[in-house]
């Protein structure tokens, strides 16, 4: 099994060769772990690397940034020599004689450092010891924030790069080669060769579109294949709608969006208009600053549309727990925390989780910092309130907005309304007509004469009787009014008048408004603390909102808002927002980040791969009024893009991960996209957007959590079986199935980059899951639909086509001709076989079921196994 | 010169060889491996260095494996300890008096509001076996078998909400996003059978609150997550073919697939698509291990009387004798979670049937682990999220039920390395609080993983830019209940 996983280095341990061992190692699955190395140091000790981290995880707590008991501070240079209340708290050269060998040490249990926690290992004490005898060496730099943080590339404006020269002058199309190109001369590598036509088109398609192009179009540009006709492709390409749908995806990993609540129940909840928010607004190009701006403060711009307050959904994703007896405010806190800590990843590629509890021990923020970012998104209610006071039940209770009404809501509404009028206004009499027989309704009552009905079960005539019992004037209102109900929920003009009003109220409930939710801010703004070590019912000292020292100022002017932040977020002057957004795109395309810790850009994450063409891309991205599809433009029209594929031996062992570039991206597709290119390629795919989400067909009993009002899978009809997977419902604690096994995310939180696993649970998917079993019924019913008397390697070379834009080899022909002969053999024996195999299909419009049901059945397992092909679900 | 697959799948044949016959040092070999693959450079196929130390090698002081796998039976919605576990006569005497006001102020429960009356348990104890360990007459098999577990009297943890608690006791914190204990050892140890997931779950009833996130892989690849078996329906999703596809066909299909990868692979070497070839081949081979497994028609009578199990039906007894044959298959981490212990309204009438549906195949999980000389080396676990207060719920005497208690609850443990017959910490005479060898779900985890031979500060896992581990920050290794 080979793991790609770049959210760190630390997860790059498993390169390609690593691939080919792992997948040897019959031990399947999960390949054992790798904790970090014990070290020994068998030479001198080294500070930073052996003592450094034993102070940062026993001592900082109590003598570090947030608090220095006894006076006492460890992680600087200077503080630490000079000691606490007792004096320096080592002698160097002499550990005998230090005080932090004899409380590391102490058998005292009320002396012994760390206190309340496991003593330090003897090894351990004696490492400290023998760095003290060396002389207690802490070299410059070392765990001293300032120079660690404002030295971090990361932190520092990107600067216009000088144009590399290079020798091979002919080959760079574009700016991005040019740096690609310097660093391949200077590494003594090749570029590739372009990619075939054919393969180019796929990739591009899949690409841009997601999805992958018809053999019409893939003939197309075989025939021209001219650098104009792939640029007016690439043009219209990113013009299409399906560009949105593709793009949204990985947005809307980061924005965590779902639409349910999460935790016990985990109850949908209603937002996808947010969804197709960011699917239009990837459509329409609308520039990343004003993309930031109205997804963190759409609600707070001066007269904000409709479609500015839907953008603001994009901090009303994160989960909600609502089971009975929940504290509304621990729930908000956490939300507030994961506004903050998704804010800092999306827009600052920086890994803030760590200073909420106690200072960052590696990025220069502090805890302090942590809550002034925190104070920008406290002002919003609670979005859980209590069902009634004092109950243990809980409500989810967001702000919520209604959307405008469709047209066809519209009119359905107005039809009911006009049908409500006249029964309501006869209930009005009637009931007044009714009234006077009241009394004698309660006489028949009080003599046992009224029978039980659905109306009025025995048990209430039983507590009306008891009522009655009682003299008048002792019947309190509400026993009146009780009376006054039951006898006209009884008396049949009055109950027949309701029942009617009952069912056309009820259907007018049915065409209410769609909702959806969004941030606002309370009227009476909230103070902020900090909170000690995270602790929301431990607050600190008072703070402001403000953003962390080592980055841009705010302007001078800068409101304390969310819209300040954005803006603060988006300024020219940030380091790191176009550099974070351009390595998303980066990353998408070549399948690993110029920075390959897309999440973190801090001390901890890796090094930018080709540091110059990073700050080119961001630099341009901003200049081009923050483009998205221009920028995309200039990847794809790269000459290091089009580059083929294909491994080579050398290539193998040089650079197995493609760092330097010298080939083209070849990787499994997102789980989505494997879906969507499936369906496309069977002709089932159906392009509606936008909208409720949809509820393709799964394996039965997945929905079954524990909890009050759990929602039902109820499976879609028609074409909403088919649509794109970025409508599919995303429920939090039971996501869609097929895409989990593709390594989807539950999206409970901010994702940068999904894994990419190779596993035995997505064979048994693509070959099983009865979608994908629809979608080769439908392709071989396609392929036995085009006309003419085809041959069966004409067949099989259409369905290459369709399903890898390229025609097969003899030998690859070869081997589905003799599948089909051998299958057609069989089924032609076995009508069994044939019928479960045939018996009911969906079918791509204008293909008619086939004639010959054994014929089908052959093609089927045909196309059974070209939608299992790895290059199938691979863009090469 | 690309690789050919002859080569590439030479490779795997060899490499194959050699881990057929990995036993628990197969971990160990198994990491190691990898820690060479890890250290080859570009430029050889061949690994180049020693390996680094992993967290499954022997280490100095007392960390050896003494369990290769663990049975985790999870009772949903948290077992009154106070009725099964915890004799208080004290409690007893008090009952129907209003809990002492020092332990009201400031208390946050989830549901009870008012100051609660003190609720002793209307199910009488008695002493067992050689340890004398008090059990209530609502465990009669686990009193057979009492001398083999070892009692946490002195769980506590930080959430009173299910969903949350749920997520701490299997992630060791509260909220999404975190890996569970389970993918935490697939991680580290990875699996002893090439047919099967290292990490299986199977549920009976609802699907607790915290959902699949009780068995996910937070950060970790996501192969390590559990993969829940079922009783009803499709063992493993997607594992059957469709109708109309047989066995032979469906090998006939898996063939053309691999052939056609097979010509990819030589085409563009990407070596994506050896393991793509390799994984197909692993998927058909659990077409038959997983049914295999699942269908126990072969097991004899006399197990069938001992769990109370019958084939076909969907039961925690049937999960129970599953769980055996998947440890007997060298499946790591094996999670049974049973739903409705959440007993807030009438402990007198709801504890009763699930005792019945439970007790009985617990003990004979352990008594048929130990016939086979499994229990030395499999620790079962007894837990929950969280206990039940000493106090009432509502007001209906006997008929009362009981709040959610984080502060103090009963676990238990067999096997594995743990001594037997022993209690580990205490509670006080109401069973409210601690007062002895407190273990928060962090020190639990810790103990945990040290009795699979794994130390909780050295399983890590980089993401975002810092190590994670199960434990967090914390978690202190109970040394007081090994053997």
């Amino acid at each position: 099994m080979r793991v790609k996983d770049y959210s760190s280095p630390m997860n790059r341990h498993l390169p390609l060769v690593a691939a080919l061992f792992a997948a040897a190692l019959a031990v399947w699955w999960p390949l054992p772990g790798h904790a970090e190395e014990g070290k020994v140091p068998t030479d001198g000790v080294d500070f930073a690397r052996d003592v450094r981290p034993l102070l940062a995880a026993n001592c900082f707590h109590c003598h570090g940034p947030d608090e220095q008991e006894g006076g006492l501070r460890l992680d600087g240079r200077e503080a630490f020599f000079t000691g606490g209340v007792s004096g320096p708290a080592v002698e160097q050269g002499a550990s005998a004689s230090s005080h932090l060998i004899a409380r590391l040490r102490s058998d005292d249990e009320d002396q012994r450092m760390p206190p309340d926690a496991d003593p330090l290992s003897a090894e351990q004490v004696a490492l400290v010891a023998r760095w003290i005898d060396e002389g207690a060496i802490w070299p410059e730099g070392v765990g001293d924030r300032d120079v660690a943080g404002a030295e971090h590339w990361a932190y520092r404006r990107p600067q216009p790069p000088e144009r590399p020269a290079v020798r091979q002058t002919s080959w760079p199309r574009n700016e991005i080669d040019t740096f690609v190109l310097a660093r391949l001369e200077r590494e003594g590598l090749e570029p590739s060769p372009s990619a075939e036509p054919a393969t180019l088109l796929r990739r591009l398609y899949l690409d841009l579109i997601g999805l992958p192009p018809s053999v019409a179009e893939v003939e197309a540009f075989i025939a021209d294949p001219s650098p104009a006709a792939f640029e007016a492709t690439v043009d219209r390409l990113l013009a299409s709608p399906r560009f949105g749908e593709k793009w949204a995806r990985s947005w809307l990993d980061l924005a965590r969006y779902a639409d349910s609540n999460g935790y016990q129940a985990d109850q949908l909840r209603e937002m996808w208009a947010y969804r197709d928010w960011v699917i239009a607004a990837l459509n329409d190009d609308m520039p990343y600053d004003q993309f930031t701006i109205e997804q963190i403060a759409g609600d707070l711009l001066p007269e904000a549309t409709l479609e500015q307050r839907i953008a603001t959904g994009f901090h009303r994703t994160p989960t909600c727990n609502i089971e009975a007896g929940v504290d509304p405010e621990e729930n908000r806190t956490n939300q507030v925390v994961d506004r903050v800590n998704t804010t800092a990843t999306v827009w600052l590629g920086t890994t803030l989780d760590c200073a909420r509890c106690h200072t960052h021990k590696y990025d220069p923020f502090t805890q302090r910092e942590y809550y002034q970012l925190f104070a920008y998104f406290n002002h919003t209610p609670l979005e859980v309130k209590q069902a009634e006071a004092r109950s243990v039940q809980f409500d989810f209770f967001g702000p919520k907005m209604e959307l405008p009404l469709t047209p066809e809501k519209r009119r359905k509404r107005a039809k009911i309304e006009a049908e409500l009028a006249e029964p309501r206004a006869q209930l009005k009499e009637a009931e007044a007509r009714a009234l006077e027989s009241l009394a004698d309704w309660e006489a028949a009552l009080t003599a046992g004469q009224v029978q039980p009905s659905k109306e009025l079960p025995a048990d209430k005539i039983k507590q009306l009787q008891q009522v009655l019992a009682k003299p008048r004037e002792e019947q309190t209102a509400y026993e009146r009014s009780r009376l006054e109900d039951y006898f006209l929920a009884t008396w049949e003009e009055t109950r027949e008048l309701r029942a009617t009003i009952g069912r056309l109220e009820a259907e007018l409930a049915r065409h209410a408004a769609d909702t959806t939710l969004v941030m606002i801010e309370m009227p009476e703004p909230r103070e902020t603390h900090v909170f000690k070590r995270g602790e929301f019912l431990q607050p600190g000292d008072k703070v402001t909102a403000g953003v962390p020292d080592v980055l841009h100022a705010l302007p001078e002017d800068a409101e304390p808002t969310r819209l300040g932040l954005a803006r603060w977020l988006i300024d020219p002057a940030n380091p790191l927002a176009a550099r974070v957004r351009v390595n998303h795109f980066w990353t998408e395309i070549f399948g690993r980040g110029l920075v390959a810790t897309g999440g973190d850009f801090g001390t901890q994450g890796s090094p930018p791969s080709h540091p110059e063409l990073l700050d080119w891309l961001a630099l341009t991205f901003m200049d081009d009024g923050w483009s998205t599809k221009r920028t995309i433009k200039r990847l794809v029209m790269s000459a290091t893009y089009q580059q083929s594929s294909r491994m080579t031996r050398k290539l193998a062992e040089r650079d197995p991960e493609n760092e330097l570039l010298a080939r083209g991206p070849r990787f499994r597709l997102p789980a989505e996209t494997i879906r969507d290119a499936g369906l496309a390629v069977s002709g089932l795919l159906s392009t509606k957007m936008g909208g409720p989400p949809v509820y393709p067909p799964q394996p039965p009993k997945l929905w079954r959590q524990t909890g009050r009002g759990e929602p039902v899978y109820d499976e879609s009809q028609g074409e909403d079986r088919f649509r794109r997977g970025v409508y599919v419902v995303w429920r939090r604690v039971a996501p869609y199935p097929s895409f989990v096994n593709f390594d989807a995310p539950d999206r409970t939180r901010c994702v940068v980059n999904r894994p990419r696993t190779n596993t035995p649970m997505q064979a048994l998917t693509l070959l099983n899951d009865e979608a994908y079993i629809e979608m080769a019924r439908a392709l071989a019913a396609r392929l036995l639909a085009f006309e003419g008397p085809l041959s069966d390697a004409a067949r099989i070379d259409r369905a290459f086509q369709m399903c890898l834009a390229r025609q097969p080899s003899v030998a690859e022909r070869s081997v589905l001709e003799e599948l089909l002969a051998e299958e057609r053999d069989r089924l032609a024996k076995d009508a069994a076989d044939v019928t479960a195999l045939t018996h009911e299909a969906a079918l791509p419009e204008g293909v008619e079921r086939p004639a010959d049901a054994a014929e089908w059945a052959a093609w089927l397992c045909v196309a059974n196994a070209l939608l299992n092909l790895d290059e199938t679900i691979s863009k090469e | 010169m690309n690789p050919t697959p002859e080569q590439v799948l030479a490779l795997n044949r060899r490499s194959m060889l050699k881990s057929s016959s990995m036993g628990i040092a197969g971990a160990a070999l198994a990491s190691l491996v990898a820690g060479e693959v890890r250290a080859a450079r570009p430029g050889s196929f061949a690994p180049s260095s020693p390996a680094p130390s992993s967290p499954t090698v022997a280490k100095p002081g007392d960390l050896r494996p003494r369990a290769k796998n663990v049975i985790f039976l999870h009772m949903v919605g948290g077992p009154s300890q106070i009725d099964l576990f915890e004799h208080k006569p004290l409690l007893n005497e008090r009952d129907g008096q209003k809990m002492p006001d020092e332990l009201w102020k400031g208390l946050r429960l989830a549901f009870v509001r008012d100051q609660p009356n003190l609720f002793g348990s209307p199910f009488e104890f008695a002493r067992h076996g050689e340890s004398g360990i008090e059990l209530s007459r609502l465990l009669p098999y686990l009193a057979e078998v009492v001398d083999e577990l070892t009692f946490v009297k002195s769980m506590h943890t930080e959430q009173f909400n299910h969903a949350p608690a749920q997520l701490m006791f299997h992630t060791g914190f509260g909220q999404f996003g975190r890996p569970s204990l389970g993918s935490w050892i697939s991680y580290g140890l990875g699996s002893e059978n090439e047919n099967l997931p290292s990490f299986v779950v199977m549920n009976t009833g609802t699907i607790a609150g915290a959902g699949n996130s009780m068995w996910g892989s937070g950060f970790l690849p996501t192969a390590h997550q559990g993969v829940e078996f079922r009783t009803d329906g499709d063992p493993v999703l997607y594992l059957s073919n469709p109708q109309g596809i047989d066995p032979s066909r469906r090998r006939r299909i898996l063939d053309s697939i691999n052939r056609l990868n097979q010509e990819r692979l030589a085409d563009v070497g990407d070596p994506e698509i050896a393991t793509r070839i390799s994984q197909y081949e692993l998927a058909f081979r659990m077409q038959t291990a997983v049914p295999e497994l699942m269908d126990f028609s072969d097991e004899p009578a006399y197990i069938h009387k001992l769990y109370g199990t019958s084939p076909g039906n969907t039961s925690f007894a049937n999960n129970c004798l599953l769980a055996r044959r998947l440890v007997e298959r060298g499946v790591r981490f094996i999670q049974l979670n049973d739903q409705g212990w959440d007993t807030h309204g009438d402990v007198q009438g709801g504890l009763p049937p699930k005792c019945r549906q439970t007790d009985r195949p617990i003990a004979a999980l352990i008594k048929d682990l130990k016939v086979r000389g499994l229990l030395d080396e499999t620790l079962v676990v007894f837990g929950a999220e969280f206990g039940r207060t000493p106090m009432a719920q509502g007001d209906r005497g006997p008929r009362s039920g009981r709040d959610h208690h984080k502060d103090a609850y009963t676990i238990w443990m067999a096997g594995g390395g743990v001594k037997r017959g022993f209690v580990y910490g205490k509670t006080d005479e109401l069973g409210f609080h601690i007062v002895e060898n407190p273990m928060h779900v962090n020190d639990f985890h810790a103990t945990l993983l040290h009795l699979l031979g794994i130390d909780h500060e050295q399983l890590t896992y980089r993401y975002q830019g810092r190590d994670f581990r199960l434990t967090d920050v914390a978690g202190k290794v109970a040394r007081g209940l090994f053997a």
